[in-house]
């Protein structure tokens, strides 16, 4: 297979291409500017739509009515963007509409900084905006991954019709890295029969969020409820010589890379620890990490938050083992001594 | 002879309008310029949030309902995604003149080819009558008991003239429900509107001045009078924008 050297943000834009996503609405931001300027430059030459919003609040809107339509959609922004299209994505959610999300974190809280985070956690596994709704959550560690998650996420949405997010870091989004593309082909996709595109003869269609009558609304959240218990088969997860691993770390995206550099040279010096390392963050791999609390002495997520995930780690392991947390912000990553010290201490607990 | 019928893409629902709102018109004149023009099986609609919300039910075509403010921004996303389709927002003025403006005035810069109708009765009617952007000088409302005082609230705000000055604009006109007269007219505004969008000219928007005896505290009949009386000297009917070619449909 023929590898191509590529930046994250430009493999993701090449993704949404290769799973037929022909429409773009955003807003700039750093530090996932790369995306939407290879996109322009992209979606026209594919007979697609590229289109700069006056902000995060029309872009996110426009997605509404393009992926109404029963077309493939993308988005992306960076916290204080995703901010702004919170309202959006919770009409999105609730109306039952798929489109695909980008977060390419940076630090916060406010304007923050234009380094990588991981501090949205919360805001993406939680709905994030008003009202009873959760989005699938795909969390890349590679620039490969950037690539094949996006064809995934589409696929998700569709499957669910829902909004997936990709929640990456600026880190991610701005390494280069070998990645395989693949060949191709013209995809064959019929337009959904809920889609609004005119009655055409038919039944006038509607797409809302709107249920006024409380038995009706009620009715709706135990629906959407019932679809997010079934989005759960979707949860996906990597483990790093865990079968006899004393302590188990637990992290993602980027964060997983160095944390995964670490556990390697934790081996060399006869550390029995291992990497969990969560693909899906919604749906979370709580059965995976309940599993390995059955035998695992304890546990060490990290982040680059003040400790957000750790909080899903420790309902995950329901205090059948201690869970200990590492966290750096503002953009830093830890050193592998920082994080030997780390394992080192929570191994002595 | 027949001289005149429900339009055929107009639900058998109830208005579910106060009685004596000149809303209904409004609505009707719009399923009336789909009948007309035969664009009702392509139509997408956008509902606003408002009591323009219950549109879907009144007519007959496909519809999206948009966050407060954003129904011209999905206007947009749809038009884009489905350019042959004939694409609408129904907005009143809480709406499009206040929490909407960024998105109403980027798609007219733009010159995204969509047709808005706007509502504007100076006041925001489904929320119980507070200010609203256009409520016009010393009108009373719940959150302007004394009347606005431009010297704390500032000054009612002409979207349309506004908008009118963009080059993405290709059609800007306001008109009034409250006479047989100014409905004919406001009919014919209505239909050009969707002409313009069908033509592919550029954006389009008829401003439709509309009672609200309800949370103007007025019967009906003096709602219409209040229209001429108070919101005239304000907002002044017209087009203020018309295609290159194309006669104006409005007299003032």
């Amino acid at each position: 297979m023929e590898k191509v050297l590529m930046k994250g943000n430009e493999a993701l834009a090449e993704g949404a291409l290769a799973a037929g996503c022909r429409y773009f609405f955003g807003y700039p931001i750093t530090p996932q500017n790369e995306l939407p300027a290879y996109l322009a430059k992209r979606l026209p030459q594919a007979g697609g739509v590229f289109l700069q919003a006056e902000s995060e609040i029309g872009a996110i809107n426009m997605v509404l009515g393009a992926a109404s339509t029963g077309q493939r959609v993308l988005t992306s922004s960076s916290g204080p963007g995703i901010s702004l299209k919170q309202e959006g994505i919770s009409y999105i959610a609730g109306s039952e509409v798929p489109c695909v999300i980008v977060n390419i974190m940076r630090g916060g809280p406010g304007l923050g900084g234009v380094q990588p985070s991981q501090a949205d956690y919360f805001q993406a596994t939680r709905g994030g905006g008003h009202g009873d709704y959760r989005t699938l959550v795909l969390a890349p560690a590679s620039v490969q991954e950037l690539y094949d998650l996006t064809a995934l996420a589409f696929d998700l949405a569709d499957k669910y019709r829902n909004p997936t997010m990709i929640l990456g870091d600026g880190v991610l989004g701005q390494m280069m890295e070998p990645v395989v593309l693949k060949p191709s082909e013209e995809i064959e996709r019929p337009i959904p029969g809920w889609a609004v595109r005119g009655k055409r003869g038919g039944k006038a269609k509607l797409i809302t969020s709107l249920y006024l009558e409380p038995e009706a609304l009620e009715e709706h959240n135990l629906k959407l409820a019932r679809k997010y218990e079934k989005m759960q088969q979707e949860v996906r997860w990597e483990e790093y010589l865990t079968e006899d691993a004393e302590l188990v770390l637990v992290a993602y995206g980027t964060m997983a890379r160095v944390v995964k550099g670490a556990v390697r040279r934790a081996r060399e010096k006869g550390l029995k620890v291992g990497l969990l390392r969560p693909i899906t963050l919604y749906p979370f791999p709580s059965e995976a990490l309940g599993k390995l609390a059955e035998r695992a002495r304890g546990f060490l997520c990290v982040e680059m938050s003040m400790g957000q995930m750790v909080d899903d780690v420790k309902l995950a392991v329901c205090g059948r083992a201690p869970v200990s947390f590492y966290g750096r912000a503002g953009g830093i990553f830890p050193t592998t001594a920082q994080l030997l010290a780390q394992m080192e201490k929570a191994m002595k607990h | 002879m027949k001289i005149a019928s429900r339009p055929k893409c107009l639900t058998k629902e109830h208005f579910s309008y106060c009685p004596g709102c000149t809303h209904g018109i409004g609505t009707r004149l719009v399923a009336e310029a789909l009948d007309e023009l035969g664009l009702i099986e392509e139509t997408v609609g956008v509902l606003s949030v408002g009591c323009s919300v219950m549109l879907y039910k009144f007519i007959d075509c496909d519809f999206i309902q948009a966050p407060h403010g954003r129904a011209s921004a999905v206007a947009v996303g749809v038009k884009r995604a489905l350019p042959e389709a004939t694409v609408f927002a129904y907005q009143g003025d809480g709406d499009l003149a206040a929490i909407g403006t960024a998105e109403i005035v980027h798609a007219a810069a733009r010159g995204d080819k969509i047709t808005i109708f706007f509502l504007n009765n100076a006041i925001y009617g489904m929320t119980g009558g507070q200010m609203a952007p256009t409520t016009v000088e010393g009108q009373a409302t719940t959150t302007t008991p004394e009347g606005r005082d431009p010297a704390l609230q500032g000054y009612p705000i002409r979207m349309t003239e506004m908008l009118s000055t963009l080059d993405g604009v290709a059609y800007a006109a306001r008109v009034a429900l409250n006479s047989p007269r100014n409905v004919r007219q406001a009919k014919r505004a209505v239909r050009r509107a969707f002409e313009v969008q069908q033509e592919g000219l550029g954006f389009a928007i008829v401003e439709m001045l509309s009672t609200c005896p309800t949370n103007w505290g007025v019967k009906p009949t003096a709602a219409l009078e209040l229209i001429d009386k108070q919101m005239l000297p304000t907002y002044p009917l017209g087009e203020f924008k018309v295609p290159e070619g194309m006669k104006k449909v409005v007299t003032c």
